[in-house]
């Protein structure tokens, strides 16, 4: 510095390489830790998954030599696939297997007798696959030598190769292709009566004054507190084999496409409403004065102004209810009868066949669209923002007789719906023995008595619910935070976004399966987290990660850029104005995160089939294995126990959302 | 720059040195290699559009946005690569970035609270800062409950909590109504003299800067077109860019003839210094205050005021704008093809020579403030 005056002019300034403050090395620390959970709980999972599903297995004859010895010395050696060539015993189809095959040594032997007293020697050329004697596993490359007793009890193993074999497999198994059509229609079809119904609450929400509007609200949002699987019991009492009202739908058969897509309707009815409302409620009001003054029709407004106002919100509202149709496996199991879809495939590959690289290829299959369908929602999304003018007037609708009389019907016819289907869930549980003994009963609160882990279950899911809502606030609000304030680190945040928006388009089911491949694997020392409660708090995390992410962010971004500066010119530590000043401001968003966070941990299905063990049932589950078993009415009993339990769980997030409001958001209040 | 930085009267210390400053932003150079050196209580005000560095150029300083090379050191200390904690400042940003759930006084004491202070102590001092700024009643209040000015107020006592050496102001006023803005701008001068803490603030508003600052740094394009002491940055442009940017002037296309005087069509005129090669195309600047009218009619009779005959002539009065205190008279003479000359004649002026649309009058550059700059593309 003090001698600038005698360099010369065309010396450059002395580059600064900023050195890093305490707090900015915490919050890279946190930035790390963060996005290492995901790394383990999203990225790692999903990549063994793909590697699953690319790898084959199949029984390598060549590999395998045998020399048998019938008093007479030892034969000459000779492989399996010599053995075959003259025996054809084993179909060329059938080589190819799941890394669980085996195949009997002696199908090659057809003299074979346990009680002989031949001898045989078995081994493998190539120590690519392995053998085994009764649970004994030997893959090396010696001769082993067996009497004949022993040798019964041989089976041989695949070897495993990496390819595109299994995707061959499946698109050319045509009741497993068959599925790719069936879940595309019906998700397609749900979504257009979804999108078209909600729409049309949404709008008489919205532009009309007709009575009761709250309690509407309230209504449509209760199938979000139910597990996806519980409107197919209701749809099972009411149009079932034996069902009550059976008789309207004219001899159709309500396991199969109409039940689901009922079901669908149902259960993604909120999901769509509560983005459709969203966009409605933007629209601006000086649009409809400039179309009143030209003396456009009620018609022709609703075409010109109110469609194209809130189109991005109906495509959106599109693809979400897509995906989660499509990605939807309960109800499908529940009510599908025979009719195969992509979600219910990976289940029955995985849990009836124990086919897990097969479950892996159907799991990269629904990937394709729940992918292309949430890069569809996140771009239209960020449209929508830029649609958003600080100036724009709220629209305020106009008391209208006869069009308010109209709206309170449709909602009314709606509502009846909705509540129609729970009320039947509550109904079926209540009766003893639908539909000879038609006396009411608790009978079937007995869970104990029942498949599916009891009453156990059902406080397991509110560990669940809890551990879930706790850890995930905690984990999703930091990695917000860090996303959201640190300075720099363009590349690395980018990152995180990136992993921190994955989730949405990973199916429960797909991400579940991945989990199984992960941390099932001895080799990993994550492994003692499997079959605990633990990975199923991972899973239901990081299967929601997503929208709790946005939501902290969109709080974060609420606050003040400069707040970290400001702290930091005052000499404050960043978590003393995390602590005084971010967490109050934000506690709104954060009692949603948790809210959210725990009803979807006691609905949610797909996320967590595969993982729970006997020591970890979980009450949804038990819905569906309880109906599984042909327990319908206890399935119901559960159902209608999980919302209950997630209405008490919205009343009291109301209840302390209030009084910690008062005391936290005084501020607020002028 | 050298020359540009031979500054003022002030015979103080040196507080601040800002050497070679660049700072990019991927492929964008938001600061070029600029200097400064700024004294001990003074107040500094960096002018200039948006999107000239002004505001980078601050945040570097509090480092904020760390500078990629050269260095700042204040009192002595080389602070180049220091985080903002570990630095020596207070700031106000144009938000104010008031903790909105914390009361007035929390969000003055914030800084104080665990600097080992008791909380008598704390409440003391924030009582006196409170007073300080005419505020001493609304320290129970949350921010969203006080004026924009008041909030603007707890801001700044809020950054002087803690006493700190240097005071940084980004755009602390725009963000109030005009009445305010001109009352508060009065207000945070005197304090700031009375503190006498040295002060660093980003404004685009040139009368802000004219009326506060002890000297202007006049930034455009990430390089700083001119340092000076206001009357100088006003009397003094350095550049067109300063010239055209701070205050009204008009510009009229010539070419240089000798190095004291300048060809506008067939006219020459007196101008100042300048070392433009003749016959080079130029722009003549001059200040709408600066063209003065004549008493009597034409230059033909001779009857002038200054007793002196160049840069005298005729022009016809286009229109005519009363602003209150003065008029804005737009002038035409064929020597300047379409370009309209702005005048601002006082009141008095006007009625004494009964100027008039349509008229003709007889009108002087005035020779010491008439600049020659080369053409340039950098203007605003």
């Amino acid at each position: 510095m003090s001698n600038t005056a005698e360099m010369p002019v065309t010396d450059s300034a002395p580059v600064i390489r900023p050195k890093t403050s305490k707090d900015d090395r915490t919050m890279i620390g946190f930035m790390l830790v963060i996005g290492l959970y995901l790394i383990v709980a999203l990225a790692f999972p999903l990549y063994a998954m793909l590697s699953k599903s690319f790898s084959t297995y199949s029984f390598d004859l060549n590999n395998f030599e045998f020399q048998v010895d019938k008093g007479a010395g030892w034969s000459d050696p000779v492989t399996a696939q010599a053995l075959n060539e003259d025996l054809q015993v084993v179909k060329l189809e059938e080589l190819a297997t799941s890394s669980d095959g085996r195949l009997a040594a002696t199908v090659f032997f057809p003299d074979f007798s346990f009680r002989s007293t031949t001898k045989y020697r078995l081994r493998q050329i190539r120590a690519e696959s392995s053998f085994l004697v009764g649970s004994t596993r030997i893959a090396d490359t010696e001769w082993h030598e067996f009497e004949s007793n022993k040798f019964r009890r041989i089976v041989l193993r695949p070897s495993s190769a990496t390819g595109l074999d299994n995707f061959r497999v499946y698109f050319s198994t045509p009741a497993l292709f068959r599925s790719i059509e069936n879940s595309l229609f019906i998700a397609t079809l749900s979504t257009i009566i979804t999108v078209c119904l909600a729409f049309g609450f949404a709008y008489a929400l919205n532009r009309s004054k007709m009575r009761f509007k709250g309690l509407f609200r309230l209504i449509a949002m209760a199938p979000i507190l139910v597990p996806s699987l519980l409107p197919g019991i209701a749809l099972v009492y009411l149009f079932g084999n034996q069902g009550m009202i059976k008789g309207l739908l004219f001899g159709e058969s309500i396991y199969g496409p109409i039940g689901i897509v009922i079901g669908s309707v149902f259960f993604t009815f909120p999901h769509a409403l509560i983005i459709i409302t969203t966009a409605l409620a933007i629209s601006d009001s000086r649009l409809y004065e400039a179309a009143v003054s030209l003396r456009a029709s009620r018609w022709k407004t609703f075409w010109t102004v109110t469609i194209p106002g809130a189109r991005y919100g109906l495509i959106s509202a599109a693809f979400v209810v897509f995906n989660l149709v499509i990605t939807d496996f309960g109800l499908p199991k529940v009510i599908g009868g025979q009719y195969n879809m992509l979600a219910v495939d990976i289940y029955k590959q995985v849990i009836g066949q124990q086919n897990f690289e097969m479950g892996a290829v159907v799991s990269v299959v629904l990937l394709i669209p729940a992918l292309f369908a949430f890069s569809i929602d996140r771009y239209v999304q960020k449209r929508q923002v830029a649609q958003l003018s600080a100036r724009s007037v709220p629209f305020e609708a106009k008391p209208h007789r006869r069009f308010d009389l109209i709206c309170l019907f449709y909602c009314a016819v709606v509502g009846i719906f909705i509540v129609g289907l729970i009320a039947i869930c509550q109904y079926a549980a209540l009766i003893k023995f639908w539909p000879y003994q038609l006396s009411l009963s608790l009978v079937n609160y007995d869970f104990n008595v029942m498949d599916g882990g009891g009453w156990a279950s059902y406080s397991h899911s509110i560990q669940l619910g809890i551990y879930t809502a706790i850890a995930g606030t905690i984990i999703v609000f930091a990695g917000a935070y860090v996303v959201e304030k640190t300075n720099g680190f363009f590349a690395t945040r980018s990152a995180f976004q990136f992993l921190a928006m994955m989730p949405m388009a990973i199916p429960g089911l797909v991400l579940g399966l991945a989990y199984i491949f992960f941390f099932n694997d001895p080799a990993n020392p994550l492994n003692g987290l499997y079959a605990t409660m633990g990975i199923l708090v991972v899973c239901t995390v990081t299967h929601f990660y997503t929208v709790s992410h946005l939501t902290a962010v969109t709080a974060l971004k609420q606050m003040d850029r400069e707040f970290e500066a400001v702290a930091s010119s005052l000499k404050q530590p960043f978590y003393r104005l995390v602590s005084s000043v971010t967490v109050p401001v934000c506690l709104p968003a954060i009692l949603d995160i948790s809210i959210y966070l725990f009803v979807n941990a006691m609905t949610t299905v797909s996320a967590v089939i595969f993982l729970y063990s006997p020591d970890t049932t979980l009450a949804a589950i038990a819905v569906l294995n309880m109906d599984d078993a042909g327990d319908v009415a206890p399935a119901a009993a559960m159902g209608m126990m999980i919302f209950y339990t997630n209405v008490v769980a919205r009343l009291i997030h109301l209840f302390l959302s209030r009084n910690l409001l008062l005391k936290t958001q005084a501020w607020r209040l002028r | 720059m050298s020359e540009q930085q031979a500054v003022s009267a002030e015979s103080a210390k040196s507080y601040l040195q800002i050497d070679r400053l660049t700072k990019k932003f991927g492929d964008f150079t938001a600061l070029d290699e600029v200097s400064l050196e700024v004294y001990e209580g003074e107040f500094i005000c960096f002018l200039g559009p948006s999107g000239c560095g002004k505001t980078t150029f601050l945040r570097a300083i509090a480092g904020l946005d760390i500078q990629n090379s050269g260095t700042v050191s204040q009192a002595g200390k080389d602070i180049s690569a220091l985080p903002p904690s570990e630095r020596d400042f207070g700031i106000v940003f144009q938000s104010y970035a008031l903790f909105p759930n914390l009361t007035c006084e929390r969000n003055i004491g914030f800084g104080l609270e665990n600097q080992k202070a008791n909380k008598a102590d704390i409440a003391k001092r924030v009582a006196e800062l409170l007073e300080m700024v005419g505020l001493p009643d609304q320290g129970k209040k949350y921010p969203a409950q006080l004026s924009g000015g008041q909030q603007q107020r707890i801001a700044l006592v809020r950054a002087l909590a803690t006493s700190p050496g240097l005071l940084l102001l980004d755009e602390p006023l725009s963000a109030l109504d005009a009445k305010v803005r001109t009352y508060l701008r009065h207000e945070m001068k005197l304090l700031q003299r009375r503190l006498g803490v040295t002060t660093v603030m980003v404004t685009h508003d040139q009368e802000e800067a004219l009326t506060m600052a002890d000297r202007i740094v006049v930034m455009n394009q990430g390089v700083i077109e001119q340092i000076g002491t206001p009357i100088e940055i006003y009397r003094e442009p350095s550049t067109l860019f300063v010239a055209d940017f701070v205050g009204a002037m008009n510009q009229i296309e010539g070419k240089a003839s000798s190095n004291n005087s300048v060809k506008v069509g067939d006219t020459t005129f007196t101008s100042r210094e300048h070392n433009l090669q003749t016959d080079s195309p130029v722009i003549v600047a001059i200040r709408p205050e600066d063209i003065v009218p004549h008493r009597e009619g034409t230059s033909s009779q001779g009857v002038f005021e200054t007793g002196d005959t160049e840069n005298i002539f005729d022009a016809a009065v286009e229109d005519m704008e009363f602003l209150g205190s003065f008029w804005r008279v737009s002038l035409n003479n064929s020597d300047f093809g379409d370009a309209v000359l702005i005048a601002d004649m006082s009141i008095n002026a006007v009625r004494h020579m009964t100027v008039e649309i349509g008229k003709t009058i007889s009108v002087e550059f005035q020779s010491d403030q008439l600049r020659v700059f080369p053409p340039n593309t950098n203007t605003v």
